[in-house]
Order: C-alpha cells, then structure tokens, then sequence
C-alpha cells in the first residue's frame, strides 16, 4: 500500500495510519517553490525601487545596479515558471457553483464554522482567486515590465506608453504582493497546509475538513481499480 | 565666498577657489526624503538660448563633447542635419532643425534649436528617480545627476516631460547636460556658452537672463515677430535653461518643444498616490496578516475531521463504489 | 577687408551675397549678431541656398549661382533711377567725372577690342582722356556724355528689375526689395557692409562680381567708413598672410610682383610700377615702390645686393607666362612637364578641380613630397578605395615622401585674419611623434639643397648660394627671427632726409616702420606692408591691450594690424571735403585745421589738407574706380557673363561661353558639359560643422556631420523619385559620385528666362581617409577653368545630372 505513494505522488490516499492525502508531487513543488522564490525577490527587488524607504533591500542584491538588472530576468523566469504551472492546474481552478455560495459564506470560515460550508474540491474560492489573481497580475507585469525594459526594449515604445506601463506594473505589483500575502497567510493560517507544498502531502483531516469533495472522489478513486496502481 | 559666475563670457577667477556646489547647496536629492535645509541660498543661475540668434553652427555640442569628455558615435546622414540623431549618453546637447514656411508670410523658416536638460525648476526626473542622492538640485537650480548614485533603472527619462536623460548601454547611468556644473562651480560658465560664437547662448543669474531675454523680445517685435517671448514654462516650476523663441505662441514648431509642459500625470500618479497608497495596502494587510496570525484563531484540523476522514476511507470502503 | 571684423558692429545693413558668413565664418558673424541686436541692424542674404546664414537674415533672396552681376548692376541702376547716391561722397571721391577716350565700347555682352582667337581683349581704349598737362580730363558737373558716369549708366541700363529676374531667377518682388533696403543707405548716417568670400571667388568671372559690389558701395559712399567697406572674408586662418607674403607664383611678398621675362632689367621693371599721380597735387603711395623692392632685395641676399648689381634683380625668377597657378601646374603635370611637387599643407586631390584629371596628373610624376600633419588623400592618391579612389595602384610609379608637420596650434607665430591683424600665438602643445615644424623641414631642404648646389655648381646656383640665412640655429629659424627680418632693420644708420646730422635709425635697429625705409640698400625688410608688427618696441602682433575708447572697435593696442597699424583702409573717405565726418556719429578721423587725428591711423598724410588729396592714395587718382582702365582682364564695368557650364545662354550674347578671357586649356574645354546632357546647376560649398577635409580626422567633428551628402529641391526629389536621405549618383562631364540625398526646402527651384532652373548642393568636406565616413568632393564633379584675373577655380557653378543609386562600393567590398 505504502508503494502507491511512489507510484501516484499526487491525488492519492495512503490509508496510514494516520491517512496522509497526496496533493502535490515533488516536480510540482518543485515548480512552485521556484515561482515563489522568484515572487519574493521580485517583490524585494521591485519594492527597493518602488519606495526610498525600501531602497535598502538593494543590498540583498548587491546594489541598486544589479537589482535594476536582476529584477526583470527573475520577472521572466517567474513568468515561465508560473505558466507550467498553471497548465497543470488551470481545470481545477475553474470556478465552479459550489464557489460562489462558499464565497458568500466566507464569514463562517473565518469564525470557524467550515461545516456550514459546502462541500468542496481541491481548491476552495479564495485559491482559486489567488490563482486566477496571480495568472493576471503575471501577465500584466511581464507586459507591462517589458515595456519598461530598457535595457533591451527602449526603442518599441514611446515613452508616454512606458509611464502608462510603469503605473501599471507598480499597481499590479501592489495587487500581487497584496495576493501573495493572501496566500503566505492563508497557507499558514490554514494549519497543516504548508506541508502540502513542502512534503507533498496533507493529513485526511485536513483534506476532509477543508476539500471534503476532492477526498471523498480520491478516497473512491482509490478503490475502483487497484489494479491500476499496481 | 564667490556665488555663481553672471556671465559665461567673463573670464574664470585666477585665484585657486573651492568648488561653490556642496552638498549643503541641495534643495532637492532624488529618492531622500530629510533633506536638511541649505545653509545659504545661492543665486538662481539660468542658461538663456536665443534660437534667433542661433546660427545652427553646432560649436556648442563640439564644446560639450570635449568638456565632458564623451564620444557620440559617427553615424551616417539620413537627410538631416540633425548629428546625431539624437540626444545620447554621449551627446548631452543636440541642434534640431526644422525647416518650416510660415502660413503669414510664405516665408521659408529654418528654426534650429538646442536641445538638452531644461534644468526644471520642478523636476520630473529627480521626482521620478528612485535612486537616493542620483539627482540632485543645488539651490542655484541646477539639476544633476550624480552617477555613482545611479543605478540605471530610466525613470528619471520618464519623469522627464523634455525627453533628455539618456541611458549608458555601457555603463548603465543616465546622463544628460549637467548645466557644467562642475564648471559654474568653480566660477566659469557652462562649455557650450563659452562656445557659442554669437552668443546666442549666455548665462547668468536668472533675473539677469530675464532681462535680456526681455531686450531680445523687443528687438524680435521690432523685426515683425509679433509673438516672440520667453519660454519659462511655469508648468514645471519655470526652466534654469530657457529660449527666446520667434514664435512663443508656438513652441511645438521648434522640434516639438512642448508647448506648455508638466510632469505627466500619469508619472504624477505613479510617483504619489500609487506609492503611498500602495505602501499603505501592503502594509495593512501585511500587519493584519501577522495580527490575526498572532492574536486569531488558527484554522485548525480537529481532530473529528481525522476521524471522518478515517472512517470515510475504512466505513465506505468494499461497497458502493465498486459500481 | 578694407575694414575689421571688430567694425561690422558699426553697420546698419549687412549683405552677405556671395558666402555663408555665419556657416564658414561663424565666429566673425558675432559682430553681425551685435549689429543686429545694438543697432538694429538687417541683414540681407543673397544666396543660391537658403543657408544658415539665411536662417538669422531678416531677409533672403535667392540667386542663381554665377549672375551676381546682373544682379548688382540691378542694384546700382536702382539707385541711380531712384537717386539714391551719396552725390558729394561720389564726385569726390571716385573717378565718376572723369572723361574716358571715344574708342571704348560695349556691346553684345563683349567691350570693345576682343580678339576671339588670343581669347584676349586689346585694352589700349579703356582709358582716360589725358590733359597736355599730363593729368585726366575731368568734368565735375558729370554732364560730358564721356564721362565715367555717363557710361555707367549707360553700362547698367539693361538691368531691369525683369532682367534680373530673367536672368538671376530672383523673383522680381525680391530683388526690389533688396535693391530698396540697400538703397536706404546711400545717406551719409546710414551704412552697409558687404561681407562676401567664395560665392563670388570661384567663378570665371569673380573680380567682376567683387567689382561690382564695390561699385556699389562707393556710389552709397559707404567705403573708408565705420560699418562700411568691402569686406572679404578670408579662408584659411593665414590665408591672407599667404597673400600679403607673396605665397604666390606671381607675387613677392607686400604685393610687390615677380618680373616678367620682358622685364630684364631693374629699371624696366621699375619703370612701370612707380606710378606718377594723374590727379594734381595727388599722393601716389607706390611712389615709395623702389624703397620696399630694394629692402626687400636686401633681406634676400644681403650684402650681395648692392646699387652696382641692381640690388641683386638678376636672382629674381622672371615669369614667361603671367602665372603658375594650381591650375597651370597641374595642366603641365598632366602632360608630363613636372618631375616633384612638394605639396606642403595642401590637398589638391579633394581641393582643385576635376579630380581625376589632378590624380592623373599626380601619375605621372617622379615623385611627391607632402608636408602635412595628417594622413591627406594627396598623399594617398595612389592607394586604392573601391569606388572612393578608383585607381589602380599598380600603374602609378610616383614615388611619395610624407613628411609629418605640426600643426598651427603645435607651433609659436603669428596668423593674419581677413582684417589684416597680425595675430601672434603661442604654442598650444609639442609635436608628436616625428612631427617637425614647417619651418625646420624647410630648412633642412634648403641647407641639403645648398650644399648641393656648392659641391655640384649647376646652371645658376648663385641667388640660392647667396640667399641670407642669418639664423642662430641655421636648422630652425624661429617664429620671432622671421617676424623680425619681416619687419626690417637700418643695416647702416638712416639719415633724416630733412636734417642728415640726425639719425633716423641707428645701424642694426630695427625700423619703427616702412615709412623709414630706404632705397639706397640702408634698410632691409621682408615684407614692407608688415613692417611695424616687431620693431624696437618689441612684438606689436603680441600686444592684447582691448581697451576701444568710445567703443568704435578700433582696438588699436590690440595686435598689429597692415599697414602701420591701421584698422579702417581708406578713412580719409570717412569724412567729407572740408575733412569733418559724413557721420559725426561714426567718426574714424577728423581734420582738426592742422592734421588728421581720430580713433584710427589716418590712411593719408597725417597733415595732408583735406581737398588736396584724394583718398585713395594707392591709386594714381587719389579717387576710387567705378571704371577699372585696364587694369582687369575681362572690362572696366563688370558685365554679365555666364558660367562656362551653365543652365542658360547669356541674354547679351547667346553664342557667348563663359568669361570670353578666361583662360581654358584645350583639354579641359573638351572635358565641359552642357545642359542637354547635365541639366542641374550645381554649386559646392563648405558645412559649419567641417574645415575642408582635416576635420573628418577628428571625431567629434566627424560625428557633428557624419556623412557625405547632396542637397536638392523637394521638386527635383520628386521629378527624379528620390528619397530624403536615400542613395543617388551625381555626375558630370567629369566624374560622379555617390551620395545621401538631402531632401530640402531650402533649395528651390529658379525660374530663368522662363524656365526652371535646379539647383543642386554639393558639399565640400569628405574623402577617403580621417574617421568620418568614406565619401566624394565636389572637386570629382567641377571643372577646371577659373577666373579672368586670378584664376580662382569656377567652384560655384557647374553642371550634372542626378538619379537615385544604390550605395557606393568600398574596396573590400569591391575587390
Ligand atoms: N566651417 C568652415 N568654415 C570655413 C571653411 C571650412 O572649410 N569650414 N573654410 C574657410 C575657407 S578656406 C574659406 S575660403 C571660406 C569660404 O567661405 P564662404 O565663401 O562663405 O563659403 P562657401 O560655403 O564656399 O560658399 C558660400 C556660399 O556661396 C554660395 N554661392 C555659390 N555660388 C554663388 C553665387 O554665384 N552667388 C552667390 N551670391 N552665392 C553663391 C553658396 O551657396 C554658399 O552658401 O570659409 C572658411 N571658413
Ligand atoms: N569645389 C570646391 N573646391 C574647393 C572649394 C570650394 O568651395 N569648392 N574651396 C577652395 C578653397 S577656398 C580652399 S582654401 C581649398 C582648400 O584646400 P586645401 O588647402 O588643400 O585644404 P585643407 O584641407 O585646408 O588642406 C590643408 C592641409 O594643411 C594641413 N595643415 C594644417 N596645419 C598645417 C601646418 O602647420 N603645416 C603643414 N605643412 N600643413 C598643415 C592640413 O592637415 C591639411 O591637410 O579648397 C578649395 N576647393
Ligand atoms: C513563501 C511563499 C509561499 C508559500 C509559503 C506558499 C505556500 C503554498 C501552499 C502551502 C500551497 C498549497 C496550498 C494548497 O494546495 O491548498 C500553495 C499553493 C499554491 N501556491 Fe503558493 N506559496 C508561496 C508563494 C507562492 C507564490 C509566489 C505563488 C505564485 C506566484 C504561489 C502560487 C501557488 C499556487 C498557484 C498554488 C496552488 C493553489 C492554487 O492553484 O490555488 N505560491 N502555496
Ligand atoms: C514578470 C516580469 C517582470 C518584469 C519583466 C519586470 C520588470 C521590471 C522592470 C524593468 C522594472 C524597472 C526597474 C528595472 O529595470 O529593474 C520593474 C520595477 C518594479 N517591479 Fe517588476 N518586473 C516583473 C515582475 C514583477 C513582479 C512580479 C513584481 C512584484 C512582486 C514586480 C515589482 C516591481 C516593482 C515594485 C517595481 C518598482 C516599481 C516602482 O518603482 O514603482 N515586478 N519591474
Ligand atoms: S536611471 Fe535615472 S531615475 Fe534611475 S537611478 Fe539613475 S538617475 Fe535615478
Ligand atoms: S528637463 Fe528633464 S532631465 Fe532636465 S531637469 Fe527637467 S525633468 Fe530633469
Ligand atoms: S551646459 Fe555643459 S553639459 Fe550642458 S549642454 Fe552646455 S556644455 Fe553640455
Ligand atoms: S554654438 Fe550657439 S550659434 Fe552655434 S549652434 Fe550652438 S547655440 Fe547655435
Ligand atoms: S576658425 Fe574657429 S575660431 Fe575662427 S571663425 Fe572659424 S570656428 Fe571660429
Ligand atoms: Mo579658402
């Protein structure tokens, strides 16, 4: 039994005891910790330019002339590894009814009554959110960064649509850092979901109490056809 | 303690003198918020070019070229006489011609002007800059950029409602016409107006170019140009470089001279409530991230939800789902 | 200049026709832009291009290049029609009342006299009527039908306004008003200055343009005076010390001139240049001529000049033909007649006409010494550039000697500007590398050359065997030795000719200046004109003294100006009969009862009586010339003649080409183009940006105006499909080049004699070597003829036809 873990790193039960839920495989994790590693040295980065009170952080890069050419590389690198990712997780993300009353019921996650919530897949609203907020804000900060690029690109754009591009990467680079401390937040507060990300995997529990949809379809998944993951 | 020289003609004190910018003459320094106040005020300086005077001879660009010790590129004629092309890193003035037949008189005009740093009395690069101490503006108006400060990143060519900073594809800093501060500062004129064999460029106090600008208009009036004024646009706080221009209630003819030019207000927007708001977003949600962290209750697993889920896997397992 | 730069401050009305003062001499146009902005100056351009100069003009005309005459002559019979002239000024001052004899002549474009075969006019009629008294017949009330005036007028009358439209493409409207705002300034308080240089130089029939305007200017009586005068602007910045020392083959040095081979005798020569005054009572200033000849023969040879040899006369080179000019040198190295050419700071290939026949004619010589202090394309004319220099290296056997010099700036000395200052400088630097200066170099030839002449004799070694070479290092004689030999000493103590118990100049002293020299072999000076630039109270060309009391821009403690320190030629004329100034205003000098006294040095005896003596003490008249006698080659009133290539007949004389005197050799006139088969009037000049073709050496001028590149007209763009800054070919009888298309409203189309004529724009300034691009001269295309008189090449004006190309081929690209 405990071989099925190898076998199917994600999406998978391994009954225990205790039961642990698969939910990310290593290259998943993989690619998120690059995308998350690219995010915050963007956000450090970009945020030393972004205030004079923050322009110290450019001694996390060695001085404002590399921070001024490191950040847009970091910038493509996450815009590459964000996309892979999201081709792997785009379906799951799509909103579904179940989101939209779990949204109007947000209040009662927040004081703790999840039960009153329904039932739901791999990713609740507020993920799902996060992932469509983040797809977005990328794509406006990759084209908006670009444009601003001058290093490489000074000559493609005139410089009235280069400030409109500053703003906006500036707001969207707001927006996203506001989402990702969302995320980091929720990723916490949620406990035992960090784990999701580090080992891979999460505790039954925890999948029953917060993506009980998504356990349940794993758990019958589990038995419909062993010789599958044989 | 000598002030700034009034005229660039004049010729430069003999006696040894300590450089008359100090970092106690700023009034402004980009990205630095504390700036304690200068000591003393220096005289406003101002570089007046008189385009009508202007013979479009480019001694003045010769001039700044070998004073400021750069190296344009030799390019190639596209069918101007605009050389080079453009305003570079190593090319901080540039004479822009334009050929133009005014509708009034059928008149063919050959309007050349020198283009370079305004020296904004409001600066859209300093403002821009996020550099700290890269731009400077010392209290006698002149705006400079102090290289190693730089760090490259072209705002400042943003914040710019002129078009002038440049950035090095070399080294990566943003240049542009310094006003020769480093010459005014030990009491010599800037290179250009040296220069300038008609002196159609001259330098001095501000009020001083003022008023000979105002004899340059009079005479302009008196010669059929009835609109011929100062540019000083007030949109930027008014210009420590400033043109009598034929046409005044036309500057746009001039090679797209703005004709009443401000810091975008989209730089505006981006520079002020962005930031501040901004700054103000992250860091309440960052703080009511860690307040709530600390001080709510966490969304923990229960321990029924291990049970359930337990069970879910054992209780449902050889039954219905075989289907 | 008859005037200084420093003067123009002092004009009401600036003509720049015939040059680009503010694009070729931009520092001098500062004194325009004072004018303009302390007097409320105009400034009038004339000029086939809208130029920069144009750009700061309160009013342009355009002008077909080569038909400043028409248009001048225009001018004065304006101002005769409207009585505009300054009557008293012209009837005292020039030779307006003077009767010439009855067999002078004009008609059809020709005077009288021409001989079609010798190319030559018989001059013998073009001259006074002399009285038994042996003075010039006269008569004031310019009533006598033969007199100067009358046939002025009768010379001008042609040039109507439509005539000069017909003829100059200037649009009728535009030529009045020009001739109006000139007109204004016949008034004795209103003045103009013409400021011109090559627009009127380099033609077939450049004195005469040159005349004309000086014409004009003396019946507005607006020579000798402050803000007024004739006002050349010289080219190089020694250009004209390289005329006032004689640089030429036809010259010694002062404009003293070289014999003819007729001339075999001292007193021959002599005889026809002492000219006797033909006014009574009048100076003749040349009267002095044997004074500076023997001084200067002196400061040749020394103690072998003496009165028993003629002062050495038999060492002077006798001419066989009037001169050697570029053009004739180059004419006869082009038949194989000359082994060596030392070409010292000069650049034939890109400067002289018709480059491929000057590269030939380099070909074929023995061997080529070019003293410079940058790599020129003479001195690579043998290397081959692709399209650039198109020869084939292989079949060119000229052996080449470059010789590195230094550069003005390298060295100590002193430069004359166009207002006759004698600047002296200081060196700027020490020569790189193996630089030498000129003056070691010529040195050393000459002492290699001597020692040649001493060991191997030869058919003549004498004059150089005897040359003084009084130096103290015979191998670099420096800047101030020269200037003082220049200037000249007493070689025995000068007598007072009044009292001979007084010394004037005791032996070995320098002479104050060339008022003391002599004719009896006392004195020696190297060039009388200058004399007074480095005398007993040292080097007056280094005096910066810039005080000007009354701001009048004399400067007189400023340098040394020729001759003896004068700023203003002719200022006698500045005031009127009775010796007071036409301009209180603008006084230069005044008769104060007993002597001449002022801002200036008089140009006249300090205590000649105003009304005894005329002016213009260097003419036998004392007056000025409106009619020259024979003293230009090609008329005494200046007449329209065509440019050899040019768009249109002459209107007088359609059969007519070119300057009917101008002298052409048979090969070149095989080598002109007509208009069938080159339509396009094109012109060359120079770019504020470059100097000729030194500064494509540096940089930064060469990045300031990167590329070689011919202006047009949008018409002709669009007739021809060319594109603004695209690729076209330009050619001529000549050659062609490739150049970018400079696509202008500056340059429009003229309508002559009913049809349109273009003009096309070429550029002076690239060639092969330097590290601007790699481009053509005009000197490919233009032709090799030059002026009546002095044989200034016909630069301006030329023809050639144009088509877009593609661009031209380097030689790696090419080979
Ligand atoms: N920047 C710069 N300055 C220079 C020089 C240089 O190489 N570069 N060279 C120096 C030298 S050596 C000289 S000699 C001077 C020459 O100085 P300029 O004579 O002023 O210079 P150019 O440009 O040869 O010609 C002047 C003008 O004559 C016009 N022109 C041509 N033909 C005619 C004509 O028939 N009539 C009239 N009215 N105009 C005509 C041309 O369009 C041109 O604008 O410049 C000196 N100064
Ligand atoms: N088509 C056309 N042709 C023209 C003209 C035109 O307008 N149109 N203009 C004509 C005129 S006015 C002129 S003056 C000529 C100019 O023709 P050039 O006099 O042949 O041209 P430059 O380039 O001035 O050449 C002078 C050389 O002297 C060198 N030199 C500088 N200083 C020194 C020194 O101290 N010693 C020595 N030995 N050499 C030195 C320079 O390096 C340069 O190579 O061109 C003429 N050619
Ligand atoms: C320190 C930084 C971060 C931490 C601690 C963190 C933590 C986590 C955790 C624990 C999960 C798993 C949650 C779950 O599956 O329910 C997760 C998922 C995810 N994270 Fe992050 N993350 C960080 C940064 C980022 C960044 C910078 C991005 C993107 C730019 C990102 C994008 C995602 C996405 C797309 C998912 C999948 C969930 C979904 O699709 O909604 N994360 N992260
Ligand atoms: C996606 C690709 C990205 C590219 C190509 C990019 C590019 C750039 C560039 C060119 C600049 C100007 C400074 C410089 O040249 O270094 C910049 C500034 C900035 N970037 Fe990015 N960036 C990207 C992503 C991000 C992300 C994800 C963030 C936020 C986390 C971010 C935040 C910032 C900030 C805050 C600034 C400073 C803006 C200001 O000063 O107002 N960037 N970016
Ligand atoms: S590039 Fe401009 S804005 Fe950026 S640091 Fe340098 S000076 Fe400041
Ligand atoms: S012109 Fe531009 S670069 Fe110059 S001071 Fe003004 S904003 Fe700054
Ligand atoms: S003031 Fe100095 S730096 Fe500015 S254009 Fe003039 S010479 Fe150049
Ligand atoms: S130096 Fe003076 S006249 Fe020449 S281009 Fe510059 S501003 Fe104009
Ligand atoms: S030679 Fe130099 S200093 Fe003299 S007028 Fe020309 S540009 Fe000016
Ligand atoms: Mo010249």
């Amino acid at each position: 039994m405990s071989e099925e873990v190898k076998k199917d790193p994600e999406d998978s039960i391994d009954v225990g005891p205790p039961i642990t839920v698969n939910r990310y495989g290593p290259g998943k994790r993989l690619n998120h910790w690059i995308t998350a590693t690219s995010l915050i040295l963007l956000l450090l980065s970009g945020l030393s330019m972004f205030h004079p009170w923050l322009f110290f952080l450019t001694a996390l890069f060695g001085g404002g002339q590399n921070t001024r050419m490191l950040h847009p590389w970091i910038g493509v690198v996450l815009f590459f590894s964000f996309f892979i990712f999201f081709f792997q997780l785009w379906r799951l993300n799509l909103l579904n009814r179940d989101d939209v009353q779990w949204t109007a019921q947000i209040g009662d996650l927040v004081r703790g009554n999840e039960e009153k919530l329904p039932e739901l897949g791999k990713y609740n609203a507020g993920q799902k959110l996060i992932f469509w907020g983040m797809t977005f804000f990328i794509l406006i900060l990759i084209a908006t960064g670009i444009t601003i690029w001058d290093q490489y690109f000074l000559e493609y754009t005139a410089i009235s649509t280069k400030r409109v591009a500053l703003l906006f990467h500036s707001l969207a680079a707001v927006l996203i850092i506001l989402l990702f401390i969302l995320h980091v937040y929720a990723a916490i507060w949620t406990r035992g979901t960090l784990r999701a990300m580090t080992r891979g995997t999460v505790t039954g529990g925890w999948a029953w109490r917060h993506h009980r949809k998504w356990f349940k379809e794993l758990a019958g998944r589990r038995r419909s056809d062993p010789a599958e993951y044989k | 303690m000598m002030d700034s020289p009034r005229t660039a003609v004049s010729n430069p004190p003999v006696q040894p003198m300590e450089t008359n910018l100090t970092e106690r003459d700023l009034i402004r320094r980009s990205a630095t918020q504390e700036l304690p106040p200068p000591e003393r005020q220096l005289t406003p300086v101002a570089k007046l070019i008189d385009v009508s005077k202007c013979i479009g001879c480019k001694a003045c660009q010769a001039a700044c070229v070998e004073w400021n010790d750069t190296n344009p590129e030799i390019g190639e004629n596209i069918g101007v006489y605009t050389n080079p092309h453009d305003l570079s890193e190593n090319m901080f003035t540039l004479m822009r011609f334009t050929e133009w037949v005014n509708p009034d008189t059928d008149n063919l005009e050959w309007l050349i002007r020198k283009d370079g740093c305004m020296h904004c009395a409001d600066p859209g690069c300093l403002k821009a800059c996020p550099s700290p101490g890269a731009i400077v503006q010392y209290s006698n108006g002149i705006v400079d950029f102090i290289h190693e400060n730089c760090i490259g990143c072209g705002y400042c060519v943003k914040g710019c409602p002129f078009d002038i900073p440049r950035i090095s594809k070399a080294d990566h800093r943003a240049y542009k016409c310094t006003l020769c501060s480093d010459r005014v500062a030990m009491g010599q004129g800037p290179a250009c107006a040296k220069a300038c064999p008609t002196q159609a460029i001259v330098f001095g106090t501000k009020d001083d170019m003022k008023k000979h600008a105002d004899e340059r208009i009079k005479d302009l009036n008196s010669r059929g140009f009835a609109n011929a004024g100062l540019y000083d646009p007030p949109g930027v706080g008014g210009t420590h470089v400033m043109y009598v221009l034929h046409h005044n209630d036309r500057p746009h003819l001039y090679a797209d001279l703005p004709d009443n030019p401000t810091i975008s207000p989209v730089v505006q927007a981006w520079k002020g409530v962005t930031k501040y708001a901004g700054l103000a977003a992250m860091g309440l949600t960052a703080a009511g991230a860690i307040l709530h962290g600390i001080f709510g209750k966490p969304n923990r697993v229960q321990r029924q939800d291990e049970e359930h889920a337990e069970s879910f896997v054992q209780s449902g397992e050889p039954r219905k789902e075989d289907a | 200049m008859t005037n200084a730069w420093t003067d123009i401050k002092n004009t009401d009305l600036v003509v720049v026709m015939g040059g680009n003062a503010a694009e070729a001499h931009p520092c001098g146009f500062k004194w325009v832009t004072e004018a303009k902005a302390h007097r409320g100056a105009k400034l009038i351009v004339v000029d086939p291009r809208y130029t920069r100069t144009a750009s700061v003009a309160d009013f342009y005309a355009p002008i077909r290049q080569g038909t400043d005459i028409a248009f001048l002559n225009g001018v004065i019979k304006y101002c005769i029609d409207n009585d505009r002239v300054q009557w008293d000024y012209t009837k005292a001052f020039t030779n307006a009342s003077y009767i010439v004899q009855d067999g002078f002549g004009y008609k059809d474009g020709l005077f009288t006299g021409y001989d079609e075969e010798k190319r030559d006019y018989d001059r013998s009629t073009w001259d006074y009527v002399i009285g038994d008294d042996g003075f010039v017949a006269t008569d004031p009330t310019l009533q006598h039908p033969r007199c100067v005036w009358n046939l002025l007028k009768e010379h001008v009358a042609p040039y109507t306004p439509e005539m000069v439209e017909r003829i100059c493409g200037t649009p009728k409207d535009k030529f009045l008003k020009v001739a109006e705002m000139i007109s204004e300034c016949s008034t004795p308080t209103k003045t103009m200055t013409s400021m011109y240089a090559l627009g009127w130089t380099q033609h077939s029939s450049g004195s005469q343009n040159i005349r004309a305007m000086a014409m004009l200017q003396l019946i507005l009586g607006n020579i000798g005076v402050r803000g007024g005068g004739m006002n050349a602007l010289r080219g190089h910045s020694n250009i004209q010390g390289l005329t006032d020392i004689g640089l030429m083959s036809h010259l010694l040095t002062g404009y003293l001139t070289v014999p003819s081979e007729k001339e075999t005798d001292f007193n021959t020569y002599m005889s026809t240049r002492q000219f006797k005054p033909l006014r009574p009572g009048q100076t003749s200033y040349w009267q002095n001529y044997r004074k500076f000849m023997v001084s200067f023969q002196k400061a040749m040879w020394g103690d072998v000049a003496q009165a028993d040899n003629d002062w050495a006369y038999h060492y002077l080179t006798k001419l066989d033909v009037p001169a050697y000019d570029v053009l004739r040198m180059f004419e006869l190295m082009y038949d194989g007649k000359v082994n060596g050419y030392i070409c010292q700071g000069f650049n034939p290939i890109l400067a002289f006409p018709d480059r491929e026949k000057n590269t030939k004619a380099l070909s074929k010589l023995k061997w080529l010494v070019t003293m410079d202090p940058l790599d020129t394309e003479t001195s690579r004319f043998w290397e081959n550039h692709g399209d650039f220099n198109p020869v084939e290296t292989g079949s060119i056997q000229t052996e080449v000697f470059q010789l590195p010099t230094t550069c003005f700036a390298e060295e100590e000395g002193s430069l004359t500007n166009s207002g006759r200052w004698l600047q002296w400088h200081w060196a700027g630097g020490s020569p790189p590398g193996e630089a030498q200066h000129d003056t070691y170099i010529i040195a050393q030839i000459f002492i290699r050359l001597r020692d040649l002449y001493k060991k191997e004799g030869g058919a003549f070694p004498d004059p150089i065997l005897n040359l003084s070479w009084d130096y103290a290092d015979p191998n670099e004689p420096t800047a101030e030795e020269l200037a003082r030999e220049i200037n000249g000493r007493a070689l025995t103590d000068v007598k007072d000719p009044t009292d001979p118990t007084k010394v004037l100049v005791p032996a070995g002293k320098q002479v104050v200046n060339f008022s003391q020299l002599q004719d009896d072999g006392s004195t020696m000076s190297g060039c009388w004109i200058y004399s007074g630039c480095f005398n007993e109270q040292g080097n007056n060309m280094a005096r910066r003294d810039n005080h000007d009391p009354d701001e009048t821009g004399a400067y007189l403690g400023w340098t040394f100006a020729w001759p003896l320190n004068r700023r203003t030629l002719y200022n006698r004329a500045s005031a009127n009969l009775e010796g007071k100034p036409w301009d209180p205003s603008r006084k230069i000098i005044e008769w104060d009862g007993s002597k001449w006294s002022g801002y200036d040095v008089p140009d006249i005896s300090p205590t000649a009586k105003p009304g005894d003596v005329g002016p213009f003490i260097m003419n036998q008249e004392g007056t000025a010339r409106l009619f020259a006698r024979g003293l230009l080659r090609d008329g005494p009133f200046p007449a329209h003649m065509e440019p050899f290539e040019s768009p249109v007949a002459n209107v007088f004389n359609p059969k007519m080409r070119g300057n009917p005197v101008a002298r052409v050799f048979q090969t070149d006139l095989e080598r002109l183009g007509t208009s069938d088969e080159f339509p396009y009037a094109a012109t060359s000049y120079r770019l504020t940006e470059h100097f000729h073709f030194w500064t494509k050496h540096n940089r930064v001028n060469a990045a300031l105006q990167p590329e070689f590149f011919v202006e047009i007209s949008e018409e002709l763009a669009k007739e021809k499909a060319i594109d603004n800054g695209g690729w076209v070919r330009v050619w001529s009888k000549r050659g062609s080049v490739k150049a970018k298309a400079l696509v202008t409203k500056r340059i429009r189309p003229l309508i002559c004699d009913g049809k349109p004529v273009h003009v096309v724009g070429v550029p002076l300034h690239w060639g092969f070597t330097g590290s601007a691009r790699k481009g053509f001269g005009p000197n490919s295309l233009a032709a090799f003829v030059g002026d009546a008189n002095i044989e200034t090449p016909e630069s301006k004006a030329f023809l050639v036809n144009i088509e877009p190309s593609s661009a031209p081929k380097d030689k790696e690209a090419s080979a």
